[in-house]
This record gives C-alpha cells, sequence and structure tokens, in this order.
C-alpha cells in the first residue's frame, strides 16, 4: 500500500444560504487518497460531490462554512488554518483544484502566459519573465500542448484546447492531489478523450502524485479512476474499486446509477434500464433515517427510523445499508 | 420490411446561413427517409448540423435548397393555416427543459394549448380536465398538483416529463427529440427514454432522436443517421452502424466514446 | 408578480426615486385646490420681487394696535436705514470736511449724527469727491432725517373740500399689528417673474404641465419603439432590415436638431403643449427600438417561442404572450427614461424659445426661457430659475433613481 497523500476524517460543511438557512452539503466524509492512484466520486447533481472537492481544499469562504473534520495533506492538517496560509501554502503546491467549466475562467484580455505569470507570482516564486516563459515552455513541452499556446489569447483557442492549458497551469507547481470537477463534461468527446489523456499522462509523469475525479459520467469514471465512491444527499453511499462498484455495486442507489449506464457496445440494446423514481431530499432538513428510504425499492421501516452507518467490509468496500451483502446480492438477483 | 411506409424523407436539403464571406453551410444537401413508427437517430457532434436539421424538419427554418416530403406528398407550409396543420402531425422536445416552457403561463396553459390544438375548444370544461389528467398519469405526474402552478416549479425531471404529456394529449405522427436527457440526471433519463418508448408503442409514431450520445443513439434507435460538418456521413441499422462502422469519422467517433465492457484506447488520440 | 413588486420595493434606490416622485406629484396635485391662484396672472407691477411676506400697508394703518416694548427696536430700526457701509461713508465725508478722524466713533449713533447734522453742506468743496458720490451723500442725508425722532407719525386724510390735511390718529415707534389682522397679506414664497407673476403658483402649474409633456412624449416613443422593435426583432428578413434603416437614419441624425426644425415648422400658432409632446415622442423612439430589436431578437429563437409556434399559434399570439411579457421590465424602464428625456427636451425646446406657445399654462422650460430673456442670471434674481432648476433635476432625479433601482432588480449581474 503506497502513502496516503490525503487523508480526510469525517469532514462536515454547509452552505449558509440568503435567508439564514443552513444547507449541509458534506455531512461526515471521510476518504484516503494513496500516492499513484486515482479516486473517483459520482453522484448526481446536487448530491454534493462538488461541494465536497471545494471543501478538501481547506479553503472556506462565504456561502461555504467549515463545520468539523480533519483534512490531513499528507501529514499535515490543513483543515484549521488560517485561510491566508491555505491559499499561500496549501492551493497549488499540496492541492490543486480545477473547477467546472474553468475553461471559461480565463480572462479573455490577457494572453495565456500572463496568466501563468500571474500564477507564479502569487505564490511568490519571485522569477523573471524569461524563466517563467521557459518554465511554461518545459511543462507544455512535456504535456504535449503546442508551445505557441502561451502567446495566444483565450478566444483563439478551442474549448478543448483551453481545457487542458487551465489543468496545465493548475499544475504548475507540481502539487500533491489534483482535484479535477467535471473537467470534460462540456466538451465533445474527442476533445474528452484528449484531456482524459492529459489527466493520465500528468499521473504517469509523477507532475501529479494523486487525482480526486469527479463526473456523473460513470463510464468516464470507470476508465479513468482506480476506487470510486458514490455520494448520494451529502453522504457517501458506497466505497470501492472502479470494477466492484461498476458491476457489483451493493448500495440500492448505486445499483441504480450503474443499471442507467448507457454505452455504444455490444449487449447494450435491449438491456432494461434502471429508473430510480422522485428526487433526492431537501439538505436543508435531511430525513433522519437512511437518506435514499423514501426512493428505495427495498425500504424497511427500520430505513427511516436511525440514521444508517457506513458499513465496512474486510476487503476495503464500504456502503451504507442496514441489510447485509448477502441479501442485498438475493434482493438483485430476484429484480 | 417491403410493407414499412415512408414517413418523412428529404433530398439535398440544405441550409446556408449568411452570404459573401460570412456564409456557412450548417446542412449540406442531405438526403434521409424515415419509417413509420421506428426510432430514428440522428448523431452528430457539436456544430455538425444537427439541430439546424431538426428544425427544418419542423418547420421552424426554411431550407436554403431541397425538399421535404411528408408522407410520400411534398410538403406544404406557406400559409399559417397549412403550417398549423403540419404542426399537428409533428412536434419537438427539446433540450433544456428550463428554457422550453413560457415562464408566465401556467401548467394548465400548456396542457390546453395541446387540446384546442386537437379541435377540442368547445370540450366541457369535466373532459378537458379529464383529458389533462390522462396525459399527466401517462408520465407519472398528478394533474391535481400541478394544476395552477408554473412550470419552474417543477424539477428539470418533471418538466420534461409534462413536455411527453404533451406529445401525448397531441398524438403526432413524428416527435423530434431534441437531446431530450442530456440536461437531467442519469436516475430520471431512464423514466424519460421509458415513456418516449411507450408512447411510440400506443400511438405508434416516429421517434427521431437528435444526440450527440452515441451509447444513447445505439440503445434507443432502430436506424443511425451519422452527421459530420452538415453531411450525413454514414447511416443504417443500429447495430450495423455502431457495431461495424465503415466510416472513419465514425469509426473515430465510436473509439473516443469510454467503455466499460472493453478496453477504451486511449492512444488514437 | 406580486413577488416581483415585492423586490422592486425593497430596492433602496427605487424607492427612494419614487417617494421623490410621488412627492413632487401630491404637491402638484395638492396646491393648486390649496390655493386656486391662475398661474399667469399679473400681480405684482414691476419685476423680480424678491421672497417673502407681503402684507398691505393701508390695511396695516388700520388693523388694531399693540403696544410691544421691545429693547432693540429702536436700535434695529436704525440698522435697516443706516447700514454700517453708510456709517464708513459718513465718517469718510467728516474726515474729508476736516474733523479730525480721532474724534468720530462711527458706532455711536448719536454723536456721529450729531457731527453728521452739524457738519454736513451738500455743496461743501471735499477732495476726491465724484459727483456720484456728491449725490450718494445727498440721498443719505435725506434718508437720515428723522432717524433719531421718538415722536409718533400722524396720519392725515386730505379733507375733500378744503383741501387741509386732517389728522386722524397717530403711529407710535412702539406700535404693532398682528400680521393674522391684516385683511390682506400675500405671502411669495419664491417671489415674482419679470412680469410680476407668482413663480411658487406658476412652477407648480409648469410642473403638471411638463410632466403631462413628459408623460405624452415617453409613452409616444415607447409604443413606436416597441412597436417597430417587436416587428423588426421577431419577422426579421427585409421587415428588419427596412425598419432597422429608418431606425439608423433617425440615429445620424441628432434627434434635438429634428426636433428644433419640427417645432419650428409647425409655427408658433398651432405650437400648444401636446403638440410639442407629440413632437419630442415622434423624435425620440429611435433607442427604444434599437433596444426592443435586440431583446426579441435574442428571444426568437429560444426554445419557448418554438414550442409556442408548433402549438400551432399566431404571430401576433406568440409576440403578445411569449415575446412581451419577457421584455416588459425592460419596457417599463425604457419609458422611465423616456418620460424624463421628454421632460429634458421640453425644456430643451423652450429655453430656445421653440417650446409650446401659451398664454393659460406655463412649463418647466418656459419659465427657463423667460428667467433668460429677462436677464435674471445677470441682476442675480435666484428666484426666477434656480427652483425651475431644481424641480427639473429632481424629477430627471427621481426617475434615473428608479431606473436604477429597476435595473438592479430585473438585472440579477448588477445586484449587490
Amino acid at each position: 500500500m503506497g502513502k496516503i497523500l490525503l487523508d480526510v476524517r469525517d469532514l462536515s460543511t454547509k452552505y449558509v444560504t440568503r435567508f439564514q438557512e443552513n444547507v449541509y452539503a458534506v455531512d461526515h466524509v471521510s476518504l484516503q487518497v494513496e500516492e499513484g492512484k486515482a479516486l473517483g466520486i459520482a453522484g448526481e447533481s446536487g448530491c454534493g460531490k462538488s461541494t465536497l472537492a471545494l471543501s478538501l481544499m481547506g479553503y472556506y469562504f462565504p456561502p461555504l462554512h467549515y463545520i468539523s473534520g480533519d483534512i490531513i495533506v499528507d501529514g499535515r492538517n490543513i483543515s484549521r488554518m488560517d485561510p491566508d496560509d491555505v491559499r499561500r501554502l496549501i492551493l497549488g503546491r499540496e492541492i490543486a483544484y480545477i473547477p467546472q467549466a474553468a475553461m471559461n475562467a480565463l480572462n479573455p484580455t490577457q494572453k495565456v502566459i500572463s496568466f501563468i505569470e500571474d500564477v507564479i507570482r502569487v505564490h511568490d516564486l519571485g522569477s523573471s519573465k524569461r524563466e517563467i516563459y521557459e518554465r511554461a515552455r518545459i511543462l507544455f513541452q512535456t504535456l504535449g500542448l503546442p508551445e505557441n499556446v502561451l502567446q495566444k489569447y483565450p478566444v483563439e483557442l478551442s474549448g478543448g484546447m483551453k481545457q487542458r492549458t487551465v489543468i496545465a497551469v493548475a499544475v504548475l507547481l507540481s502539487p500533491k492531489v489534483l482535484i479535477a470537477d467535471e473537467p470534460s463534461s462540456a466538451l465533445d468527446v474527442t476533445s474528452q478523450k484528449m484531456v482524459i489523456k492529459m489527466l493520465m499522462r500528468l499521473m504517469e509523469d509523477g507532475l501529479v502524485r494523486s487525482l480526486i475525479f469527479i463526473t456523473h459520467e460513470l463510464p468516464l469514471l470507470y476508465n479513468v479512476t482506480d476506487d470510486i465512491m458514490v455520494m448520494y444527499a451529502g453522504q457517501i453511499v458506497e466505497k470501492g474499486t472502479a470494477k466492484e462498484v461498476v458491476f457489483d455495486p451493493l448500495h440500492p442507489y448505486a445499483k441504480g446509477l450503474m443499471g442507467s449506464i448507457i454505452v455504444p457496445e455490444e449487449g447494450v440494446r435491449g438491456v432494461k434500464l434502471t429508473a430510480i423514481p422522485g428526487a433526492p431530499p431537501n439538505l436543508k432538513n435531511p430525513p433522519s433515517g437512511c437518506r435514499f428510504a423514501d426512493r428505495c425499492k427495498y425500504v424497511q421501516p427500520a430505513c427511516r427510523v436511525t440514521a444508517v452507518n457506513l458499513r465496512e467490509l474486510p476487503n476495503g468496500r464500504a456502503y451504507r445499508c442496514i441489510f447485509s451483502e448477502e441479501e442485498l446480492r438475493e434482493a438483485y438477483r430476484n429484480g | 420490411m417491403a410493407d414499412r411506409q415512408v414517413c418523412l424523407s428529404g433530398t439535398g436539403l440544405t441550409k446556408v446561413f449568411g452570404f459573401g464571406r460570412q456564409k456557412t453551410v450548417a446542412v449540406d444537401h442531405v438526403d434521409f427517409k424515415f419509417y413509420e413508427s421506428e426510432v430514428v437517430s440522428i448523431v452528430g457532434e457539436s456544430g455538425s448540423g444537427k439541430t439546424t436539421l431538426a428544425k427544418m424538419l419542423l418547420g421552424l427554418l426554411t431550407p436554403t435548397e431541397g425538399e421535404i416530403y411528408f408522407q410520400g406528398q411534398k410538403r406544404d407550409i406557406s400559409t399559417q393555416r397549412k403550417r398549423k396543420e403540419y404542426w399537428k402531425n409533428i412536434q419537438a422536445i427539446f433540450q433544456d427543459p428550463f428554457s422550453s416552457y413560457n415562464i408566465f403561463n401556467k401548467i394548465d396553459a400548456v396542457l390546453l394549448d395541446c387540446i384546442y390544438m386537437r379541435g377540442g375548444r368547445r370540450l366541457p370544461q369535466a373532459q378537458k380536465v379529464a383529458l389533462m389528467t390522462e396525459a399527466c398519469g401517462f408520465v407519472n405526474l398528478k394533474f391535481e398538483e400541478l394544476t395552477n402552478k408554473y412550470p419552474f416549479e417543477l424539477s428539470g425531471g418533471q418538466m420534461q416529463r409534462l413536455m411527453i404529456a404533451r406529445i401525448f394529449l397531441l398524438k403526432p405522427k413524428i416527435l423530434i427529440a431534441d437531446e431530450p436527457t442530456s440536461m437531467i440526471d442519469a436516475c430520471s433519463r431512464a423514466t424519460i427514454l421509458d415513456m418516449l418508448m411507450q408512447l411510440r408503442d400506443e400511438i405508434g409514431m416516429t421517434l427521431i432522436f437528435i444526440t450527440h450520445d452515441i451509447g444513447l443513439a445505439y440503445y434507443v434507435s432502430d436506424s443511425v443517421y451519422i452527421m459530420e460538418r452538415g453531411k450525413i456521413v454514414e447511416h443504417g441499422s443500429a447495430d450495423e452502424v455502431i457495431l461495424n462502422p465503415k466510416e472513419a469519422y465514425t469509426r473515430r467517433l465510436i473509439s473516443d466514446v469510454p467503455k466499460i465492457y472493453e478496453e477504451w484506447d486511449l492512444s488514437t488520440v | 408578480m406580486k413577488h416581483t413588486l415585492h423586490q422592486i420595493f425593497h430596492s433602496g434606490k427605487f424607492v427612494l426615486g419614487f417617494c421623490i416622485f410621488i412627492v413632487i406629484l401630491l404637491i402638484v396635485m395638492v396646491y393648486p385646490v390649496l390655493f386656486p391662484y391662475p398661474p399667469l396672472a399679473i400681480i405684482g407691477q414691476g419685476t423680480f420681487f424678491a421672497p417673502g411676506i407681503y402684507v398691505n400697508a393701508y390695511d396695516s394703518v388700520h388693523a388694531p394696535k399693540y403696544t410691544l416694548n421691545l429693547e432693540d427696536a429702536a436700535a434695529k430700526r436704525i440698522a435697516s436705514r443706516l447700514s454700517e457701509d453708510d456709517r464708513v461713508a459718513m465718517q469718510e465725508w467728516l474726515v474729508g470736511y476736516g474733523i479730525p478722524q480721532g474724534e468720530i466713533d462711527i458706532n455711536d449713533t448719536a454723536q456721529l449724527l450729531g457731527l453728521w447734522n452739524t457738519h454736513y453742506d451738500p455743496k461743501a468743496q471735499i477732495p476726491g469727491l465724484t459727483n456720484a458720490k456728491r449725490n450718494y451723500y445727498i440721498r443719505l442725508d435725506t434718508a437720515l432725517e428723522g432717524l433719531l425722532a421718538t415722536e409718533d407719525a400722524v396720519i392725515a386724510v386730505k379733507n375733500p373740500e378744503t383741501g387741509a390735511l386732517e389728522a386722524q390718529g397717530t403711529i407710535a415707534q412702539s406700535d404693532y399689528v398682528n400680521v393674522g389682522q391684516v385683511a390682506n397679506v400675500r405671502f411669495l414664497p419664491l417671489g415674482t417673474d419679470n412680469f410680476g407673476r407668482d413663480i411658487l403658483t406658476q412652477l407648480v402649474a409648469a410642473t403638471r404641465v411638463s410632466l403631462q409633456i413628459g408623460f405624452v412624449a415617453g409613452i409616444i416613443a415607447t409604443l413606436i419603439g416597441l412597436t417597430l422593435g417587436l416587428l423588426a426583432g421577431y419577422i426579421g428578413g427585409l421587415v428588419d432590415d427596412v425598419i432597422m434603416f429608418i431606425t439608423n437614419l433617425f440615429t445620424v441624425i441628432p434627434s434635438f436638431v429634428l426636433l428644433i426644425l419640427i417645432s419650428f415648422s409647425i409655427g408658433q400658432e398651432r405650437r400648444g403643449a401636446v403638440t410639442v409632446a407629440i413632437v419630442i415622442g415622434f423624435t425620440s423612439w429611435v433607442w427604444t427600438t434599437r433596444a426592443v430589436r435586440a431583446q426579441v431578437v435574442s428571444l426568437r429563437n429560444r426554445d419557448h417561442v418554438n414550442l409556442s409556434k408548433l402549438s400551432g399559434h399566431s404571430i401576433v399570439h406568440i409576440i403578445l404572450n411569449d415575446i412581451l411579457p419577457y421584455i416588459a421590465s425592460y419596457v417599463v424602464m425604457a419609458l422611465i427614461l423616456q418620460i424624463s428625456s421628454g421632460i429634458l427636451s421640453e425644456a430643451g425646446l423652450s429655453i430656445l424659445g421653440l417650446g409650446p406657445r401659451t398664454t393659460e399654462v406655463p412649463t418647466l422650460g418656459l419659465m427657463m426661457n423667460w428667467a433668460m430673456i429677462y436677464q435674471a442670471y445677470v441682476l442675480g434674481k435666484w428666484w426666477a430659475y434656480l427652483p425651475v432648476l431644481i424641480t427639473i433635476a429632481l424629477i430627471t432625479f427621481s426617475m434615473n433613481l428608479m431606473n436604477t433601482g429597476l435595473d438592479q432588480v430585473f438585472n440579477p449581474a448588477l445586484r449587490d
């Protein structure tokens, strides 16, 4: 087992709305990312996966607020650090984050190179323009991006190229953990594949040492990550290796999610897709029992009484359900 | 299958936007034949002209060149009356449910429009309500809960289901679904697709999916048309096109989609 | 709808603008009821009476008298007739006459007057005394007569038969009348103008007329702009090209020049307030057209419009139901701006003398015009133009505030 680079224990965060209501978007989430591994986080929109990504950086600003838990990056606990220190010492160097639609965040009036200069200056690595250019050039070369991109304005780049540029800038300072939130969702399939290939290359070349990949596209997640975590209503409901979670899901929600995968492969046609009726609960006032109870086919009265804990299995898998592994498999076999 | 009737077909259909140096050919001499009660997918990446083609089929855009034939007859939508007649036969579901509704109209108005369109303006109120309740019931919505509400009070999935309820009332011969599931969650996607299929079985309409998702196209359709830069590069039955693609573009498109049963080859880009 | 109104009235800017506007509107409506003076009646003989309370002198002679013994009454009376400058001038004359400066105490009124009365001689040769100055001293000498007198003033009436004056009564220096008991008192808070007309009454009437002109002009401009914009934007094609060609043509010609030419060619006789309003309305629709068209073009291809088409609705139905409600907030904002610019245009026209020709109703612009022609600016008669300026500024300010407030509500990108 490799060294654990990111160790998150019982992290809870919330949003405070304009009307002073609390939205508990991340609820007691624990996760570990090993060196050289990629962890995937799956879930529907509104399940808290993007909030989790934001919370993992330890840099909180309204409306996001920290409640409890620890974030340990390579042995250093950052969850209670001063925000300014987090920004200066952690972001970019220890943890890099690529938000959703990051490519649209490039300043249209600035050339790519001046954006890179800004990034390096913020982390007070005072070096001359020449040095910065040289450094960016080498990085782009390593990543297989054309050097002339540096001298271009964002509008001159295609969507895929913009996204790859943003990723390149994010890994400029060789962060230990890279968090990518839907990095390829807005792109067409070919550009998406190029972005994924680049992420894989970053891992292989050791420019980033581990990856957290967030998306709602399960086939993509399956191909990119080693382990997958499924989130539902702010909680982790299932954890396991990519293969286990996709082909042998335990939690009824994960089962439903995997049953809705469509890929252009033989044998897919005619297989009935799983539909989950209803909508996720309101996180302003989450139900006290199992949060999936209202949509679950196998719901029992006991499900609604007390909160269901995450069951850890000896083989490293985990799921949040009152049924045992065997009971669930039996239920799925009978449909 | 000799008894299959051609429902909608086109020859040399072309749409050019702008003129002079700014001319862009969005759809370039496209030929197609859609048969009655089959499920067709038109697959293409963004900018391939698939939405423009759909709008021409719907009669929302006038073709620059070429002809569209509806049930063997040359389509004539030159007057508002003829257009209205045509739209009784061809309807659409759009990609973004949040922008598909007039936010100032109540849900009742949306459904009533459909009843009026089928000549039900004079029906007694009770019968109108019964029709609307039936339509909502078909898509698992309760009309009593929806009446006097505005569409934006619903979730994305519910709005899209209401769209299907609308089609249920209209019972058109052809339905064009423009990326109907791309803005909603995977779990609701199955529901929407199920309902569309069920509706097709019930009223025997031709269902045309416009999509960029080749997996979805393979899953739902009988025949598939692949579009690239305004041209149809390949078409045929779903199995033919997806499992044994002949054109390089189709092959690339399929290889670029992540798989779960086969190895996803990253070396091709 | 209710929610939107709620939001609008939560915007501080809108509420402030709205309050100012409502106050102006209330004053315009209530004032004529309370004080039904004809706004253009000439009441003063002479120009530019300063603001103040005008008490009828004849009536106050006959009003009941009250004796008030006020300490500083004499001093105030003297001060009002003998100013500080006069005292210095008197000292100057006396020094020039030969009285040593040390002997003159200009603050001791009795001593100063004593010296003056003893020595003043209009014919005396004072070195360096100009003719104007000499006349000034003669006037001053007359004015000083009886300044220190303490006797009562006698009221005399001419006997119609003999022509002799007969004493009727006396007025003591400590006599007062109660203003409330004087039959004729007129309060002129803003004085009178060059023709001797009450400016406040006139200002209220003018504001009313100007608001009417603004509303008529604004509504006409918005209606034209909205119709053309909707047609151009929604129908597109040739209709769009033609409408935009005309619109661009009007954009290029400065509308104020057009306004001047039209106003001039209509002629003095037919240029009433409504005519001017219509002329303003017909020359200021251009920007509304362009703005509405831009909005409609972006709405035209929205899915809800497509859906409405597919539901078989006619163009009119689609424009009224699927386009208009979406741009309604925008049009209201444009209307507010058009009204305020209509008021400004009228003022601009009238200052040039091309405003409504009228003998019954004034407008804000006409008041400015009169003040300018009779040189109120040069003469320092601030009450003739400053209140008008402030009123115009307040109206446009309040409307622009409302507009910005609405903008913040309807345009989420501007919310703070």
